[in-house]
């Protein structure tokens, strides 16, 4: 008998797993850049079929970006396997100003021998050649990381394909918090809940998640390790504890706290204690921000009398306003190169995500609402992930800073909401 | 058979595992599950059906009698706002009353709002809302220390509906005594 327990007990867990398994959100490019980089992604030869895949991980990665137009690489017999196999003039007959091609070769030992060369095919030179050395499970991870060597130099900023993101799921009365890789795969659930969860952010190293779950009938700030999947309450005080933000460091976080009465933010040590309020305000602060510089909080504020963003030098407490147009600008993020903000605006009844330049004060409206909102920004500034609704339930969606390249994110009928863009691999 | 079901699905169970890495150790998390199991439902307004605290006091308890004032709960607001309407004064005078009576009372008001809007932001006015209950409760003799004000924001509607009459259902404190 107690076998058959044991039995029944491991089956529910399997069938939780391959629930999980299931809820894989997939991303699909909506609107693309107005200029495309014309590249070709050879087939990475391979012994083993298996290990073939990397290949067309790369080009799904870049794909996905919007910045690539995918040449066809088929009918060139043999396909070559290394830059100096690669006739330039077949590939520029196509169209194609870039030339991926690789190899994949099995050891001995079980791992395998990756690697690829990316050829300009207008300069007619290899612009990249990698090594890698990879595990069995390691192919995905690999395939990223080429991802991300190719659009760096084909692009010149930074590739996020080796980065996580995190989100909530609500299936029913149930709350997830879910990790996943940046293309939706091997998603994760590390916390669930019959109570809401909001606000995940990721530290600065990429270990731990800091959450509000409602699951002791309140709002309370939590912060676990991913590695570990230890947590602990991290703000628990008297009233709401909510909007958690890391400092650059990784040492503070922002809170907003109401046990002195009024929504107020305080910062205090990431591992408990050192509460230490920011600034007294008679209205409503809340949704802090660290600036990249660790030097000032953006916050949103009703002072002025509706919900506006300001900024606070945390040392001097020198408070200015950031936003003035509208009636409503909302949850402030800052842009990693410190140069400006993504934050949600409403517009007639339409919330929208907004990016502006601190240096010309221009906005740009970058989504159509009407219900957008939660943005949070790639490591590398240049797409920003948020919320909204599809047919009557959530669903994520993202966008480039330029407000060109459109993806929606879907996973079928779950509620998918509170996107964070995790940092970049250390 | 029964032998080599159970092998078979302790496999596929492995298997499962050695894919999920220990991220997903806090699927198991006891206090999450233990303090969702407890508080699982709940449908927070102080609405009945939480069987042992009522059957313990059996008819004597005035905030459990449908006739007595003290069993409502619910204060709504209007759009963008945070001031308790006349027809809600009463509620919260009883309320107030009874704290004061009953300095052992606990209670928490809990601040909604609808579901415009972003999420923490709610939060902070949802907080405002709870608030201005509790204002005008130790303005009548509730001891502060008696009444705790958190906000659930929008992220618990009532009315899940997106119309004028899921919003206004929405925008609400509830009162809940400890121990219900």
């Amino acid at each position: 008998m107690p076998r058959s327990i044991k039995c029944t007990l491991a089956f529910a867990v399997f069938l939780f797993l391959a629930a999980s398994a299931r809820a894989q959100l997939t991303i699909d490019i909506v609107g693309g850049a107005g200029t495309t980089i014309p590249i070709s992604i050879v087939p990475f030869n391979s012994d083993n079929g298996g290990q073939a895949a990397i290949s067309s991980i790369v080009a799904a990665d870049l794909a996905r970006s919007g910045l690539f137009k995918m040449i066809d690489a088929g009918g060139i017999s043999p396909p070559p396997q290394r830059a100096t196999e690669v006739r330039v003039a077949d590939w520029r007959a196509r169209g194609a100003d870039a030339v991926v091609v690789g190899s994949v070769r099995p050891q001995a030992d079980g791992r395998a021998d990756v690697r690829f060369d990316l050829v300009d095919a207008v300069k007619q030179q290899t612009i990249a050649s990698q090594s890698y050395l990879i595990g069995a499970s390691q192919s995905r991870a690999t395939a990223h990381k080429i991802a991300d060597v190719i659009y760096e130099k084909l692009t010149g900023d930074r590739g996020v394909f080796s980065t996580r993101i995190a989100y909530v799921t609500k299936q029913g009365p149930r709350f997830q918090l879910v990790v996943a890789d940046a293309d939706g795969a091997d998603p994760q659930t590390i916390v669930s809940s019959n109570e809401p969860i909001l606000s995940p952010k990721w530290s600065p190293e990429g270990m731990r998640l800091a959450y509000v779950s409602f699951e002791q009938k309140k709002p309370v700030v939590y912060v676990q390790n991913l590695g570990t999947g230890k947590r602990a309450a991290i703000a628990n005080f008297r009233g709401s504890n909510s909007s958690p933000a890391w400092s650059p460091d990784g040492r503070q976080l922002a809170v907003t706290l109401t046990r002195d009465g009024n929504s107020q933010i305080f910062v205090m040590s990431a591992e408990g204690g050192d509460v230490r309020r920011v600034m007294s305000s008679p209205g409503i602060d809340t949704e802090a921000c660290y600036t990249p510089d660790g030097k000032s909080l953006l916050f949103t504020s009703d002072r002025g009398g509706s919900p506006q963003i300001y900024r606070i030098g945390i040392d001097n407490g020198a408070v200015e306003r950031v936003t003035f147009d509208g009636s409503y600008n909302v949850s402030p993020r800052a842009l990693p190169d410190g140069k400006g903000i993504v934050y949600v605006r409403r517009d007639g009844g339409r919330f929208q995500v907004a990016i502006m330049d601190y240096a010309t004060r221009q906005t740009q409206v970058l989504t159509q609402g009407p219900d957008d909102e939660s943005p949070s920004i790639a490591p590398n500034g240049k797409m920003i992930l948020y919320a909204n609704e599809a047919s009557g339930r959530g669903t994520l969606a993202a966008v480039s800073s330029d407000g060109r390249v459109k993806q929606r994110l879907s996973a079928s009928a779950i509620d998918v909401r509170e996107p964070a863009w995790g940092p970049l691999p250390q | 058979m029964n032998k080599l079901m159970f092998a078979a699905i302790a496999v596929a169970f492995l298997g499962a595992c050695s894919t999920a890495p220990q991220v997903n150790a806090p699927v198991d998390d006891k206090s999450v599950g233990a303090t969702t199991g407890s508080t699982g439902g709940a449908n927070t307004s102080g609405g009945a059906g939480t069987g042992v605290s009522g059957s313990n006091v059996a008819g004597g308890n005035p905030l459990r009698d449908p006739n007595n004032v003290l069993s409502k709960r619910s204060v709504y607001f209007d759009f963008d706002s945070f001031v308790v309407r006349d027809e809600f004064k009463p509620l919260i005078e009883a309320h107030a009353r009874y704290l004061a009576g009953n300095r052992s009372a606990h209670t928490t008001i809990q601040g909604n709002t609808d579901e415009r809007g972003s999420r923490e932001y709610n939060i902070a006015l949802g907080q405002r809302r709870a608030d201005a209950a509790k204002r005008l409760m130790t303005l009548q003799g509730a001891q502060e220390s008696q009444i705790e004000t958190v906000s659930f924001g929008k992220e618990k509607p009532r009315n899940p509906g997106n119309d004028e009459a899921a919003y206004a259902e929405n925008r609400r404190d509830d009162i809940v005594y400890q121990g219900e």
